[in-house]
């Protein structure tokens, strides 16, 4: 490692790039990145640099994401996949602890202690940083923390990329939480034609950079990185009507919007599905064949289904109207008071993975236009 | 140690009791002494009770604190869990965990007059709160208990309700929206019971539980006749998995009312209060 200003980072030859791979497998990572796969990026386990996705964009609009090939030779350039951090962390099925019946009826639980392996994911989004923020407090910072959870995020090494190429659906710009990384990375990456600006954000960053062969960055290098993360910001045309819209939702709870929302929203939960920080889980139990043994399992869940809000024959939230609207007023609302800011970090998921396109932005647009 | 958190414990069935053609109520006991000696609760609070190989439902404990080793959960058979409850015998094992959420303040609450308004047959966290009151009848003021429910023959513990009458600076009034014979009270909504009841509102603290329109309703009827808001607590019900504000599922507003709640000032409970949808 060569002597500079560690605040102002490194260069790393793009040849290289497949060296920081293997510093991290050498260090007991397993390497997770971006690669495509069905016609999606996917995070998946990255056997080399192969695996990533050169010259691929992508295009997102509403209801729609299309993966595209030019002839670019960068890695990260595209705005996002349908999942990147949340399912490594907080699983989409997991046991939470079984129970057998013993000889006497007697009732025998017992729970594994997690032992997660050590994972990097190459390639993390600003938005995804900051989701992955809201989950850590959901999960960890709370009197109860959720074990399988915590197990896993302390063996996580997550290597950020700023982004250069937002889709049409993102606005990470207007919530704060991108294009630009700026906490919660181990290492975060600018990437230029000819290779990488590195920057280490933690201890451990800066030991497994200790182990690559860096350069000084140039003057010129350092303009392009900052002119691509403005230009990746400018270019966003969504917004959000503010950072803080708990007391405008909340106050137009019998809004006409949610109605016409709703005649349009089939309820499917793809919108929970794909978003960063959504949390909800239901609990199921699975008996064993023999009906001596049984899992009891948890599963994501979304308040979209007529479960979701079940209570002793009676459905708190029974149409679309109530659950599109719940979701809006927690996510934009509700978060706020749980945990201190909106719990949307402006990825765009939901709206390109909308199967009738609805746009989260401008249904909180068109409650701001017209306040009741 | 404490067992609330998402791992159950085992306890064991010891007495079962029919109250009604579909309540019925489970006392049962930790089977791990150790477990056992370091359980403790509050009135209002509530364990997650799992039934084998089906799952899990949140019941409010009825029991009296003070006896932690015995623990009386009232449940009505509505769904797939509380069926299967609904069918276990003295002997039989269940998974349990808890205590969760907050609980009546009943020791802050000492000295003072109490009034107890249940709606429905959401009355068993109350119940709770009128034993514990009564076994230690020497520490609270006046006593007032108004009970609604749909059917006269959807009240429960009728013979309780005849001897708590008898109580000295105690008083009972039942409504039902629809009367049967015999009835000893009035028809009509909870709400007709005020006009009728003797406290007074500057010393009195209420607890309440039951539909929210009805706590709602009853509210407003309270702090009309000048009791203030933050001296009315009442006790929420939502879909509850988790129990430890992780899952979602009870989400009223900003709040999780496994863990914020169930027991709120009601001011607490906000004007989502009754909001179809909340």
């Amino acid at each position: 490692m060569q002597d500079a200003d560690v605040a102002s980072g490194f260069f790393l030859p793009g040849q290289d790039f497949a060296l920081l791979l293997a510093a991290l497998t050498g260090q007991g990572y397993r390497c997770v990145g971006p690669t495509v796969r069905d016609g999606m990026l996917v995070y998946d386990t990255l056997e080399g640099v192969g695996n990533l996705p050169a010259g691929v964009h992508i295009q997102q609009s509403p209801g729609s994401y299309r993966v595209e090939f030019n002839q670019g030779r960068r890695l990260f350039d595209w705005a996002n996949g349908p999942q990147a951090l949340k399912p490594l962390l907080f699983a989409p099925r997991e046991v939470l602890w079984q129970v057998r019946r013993g000889a006497d009826g007697e009732l025998l639980f017992s729970q594994q202690d997690p032992d997660p392996e050590p994972v990097a994911v190459i390639g993390v989004r600003a938005c995804d940083l900051a989701a992955l923020r809201l989950q850590d407090r959901h999960f960890i910072e709370t009197d109860i923390p959720d074990a399988g959870y915590t197990a896993r995020r302390r063996q996580l090494f997550l290597v950020a990329v700023n982004c250069t190429r937002p889709a049409a659906t993102c606005f990470c710009a207007s919530t704060g939480d991108g294009p630009a990384a700026t906490r919660g990375y181990d290492l975060v990456l600018d990437e230029l034609d000819d290779g990488f600006i590195v920057i280490a954000g933690s201890k451990h960053g800066d030991e497994v950079l200790a182990l690559l062969p860096l350069q000084p960055v140039s003057p010129e290098q350092r303009r392009a990185a900052a002119e691509a993360t403005a230009a990746a910001a400018a270019i966003q045309n969504r917004q959000l009507p503010g950072r803080d819209l708990r007391d405008l939702l909340f106050a137009n709870l019998d809004h006409p919007r949610w109605e016409a929302v709703a005649t349009r929203c089939l309820s499917c939960g793809n919108c929970t599905s794909v978003c960063p920080t959504c949390f909800c889980y239901r609990e199921l139990d699975e008996p064993a064949l023999d009906r001596e043994s049984a899992r009891h399992y948890r599963e994501w869940d979304s308040c979209f289904t007529q479960g979701h809000s079940y209570i002793h024959g009676f459905i708190v939230r029974p149409d679309t109207r109530l659950r599109y609207r719940q979701w809006l007023t927690h996510k934009l609302g509700g978060w706020h008071d749980q945990y201190g800011r909106s719990g949307c970090v402006g990825c765009g998921r939901c709206i390109a993975w909308c199967p009738v396109g609805i746009d989260i932005t401008e249904e909180a647009g068109a409650i701001a236009d017209s306040p009741a | 140690m404490t067992i609330a958190s998402h791992f159950p414990y085992e306890a064991e069935v010891i007495e079962r009791c029919q109250e009604s053609p579909t309540i019925f109520s489970l006392v049962v006991r930790l089977t791990d002494p150790v477990v056992a000696s370091e359980y403790r609760f509050t009135p209002g609070q509530f364990n997650m009770l799992y039934l084998f190989g089906v799952g899990e439902i949140p019941i409010s404990i009825v029991s009296d604190p003070a006896r932690p080793g015995q623990l009386i959960h009232t449940i009505r058979d509505v769904g797939r869990v509380s069926h299967g409850f609904s069918q276990l015998e003295v002997g039989d094992r269940i998974g349990l965990r808890g205590p969760f959420g907050s609980g009546w303040p009943l020791v802050q609450l000492e000295g003072q007059d109490i009034m107890i308004v249940t709606g429905g047959l959401g009355c068993a966290p109350v119940v709770s709160v009128i034993n514990y009151i009564l076994r230690r009848r020497e520490r609270y003021g006046r006593l007032v208990i108004l009970q609604g429910v749909k059917h006269s023959s959807d009240l429960i513990w009728r013979e309780r309700y005849a001897e708590w009458e008898k109580l000295d600076n105690t008083q009972v009034l039942l409504a039902a929206d629809v009367g049967g014979k015999p009835w000893p009270g009035f028809v009509g909504p909870i709400t007709v019971l005020f006009e009728h009841a003797r406290f007074n509102p500057q010393q009195t603290v209420a607890m309440m539980c039951g539909p929210e329109r009805m706590i709602h309703a009853a509210a407003d009827l309270l702090i009309e006749r000048g009791m203030q808001p933050w001296d009315i607590w009442i006790s929420m019900e939502r879909n509850m998995q988790c129990a430890v504000g992780q899952c979602g599922h009870c989400q009223f507003g900003s709040s999780f009312v496994c863990r914020n709640g169930p027991v709120y000032r009601y001011p607490d409970a906000g004007e989502l209060l009754a909001k179809r949808g909340f």
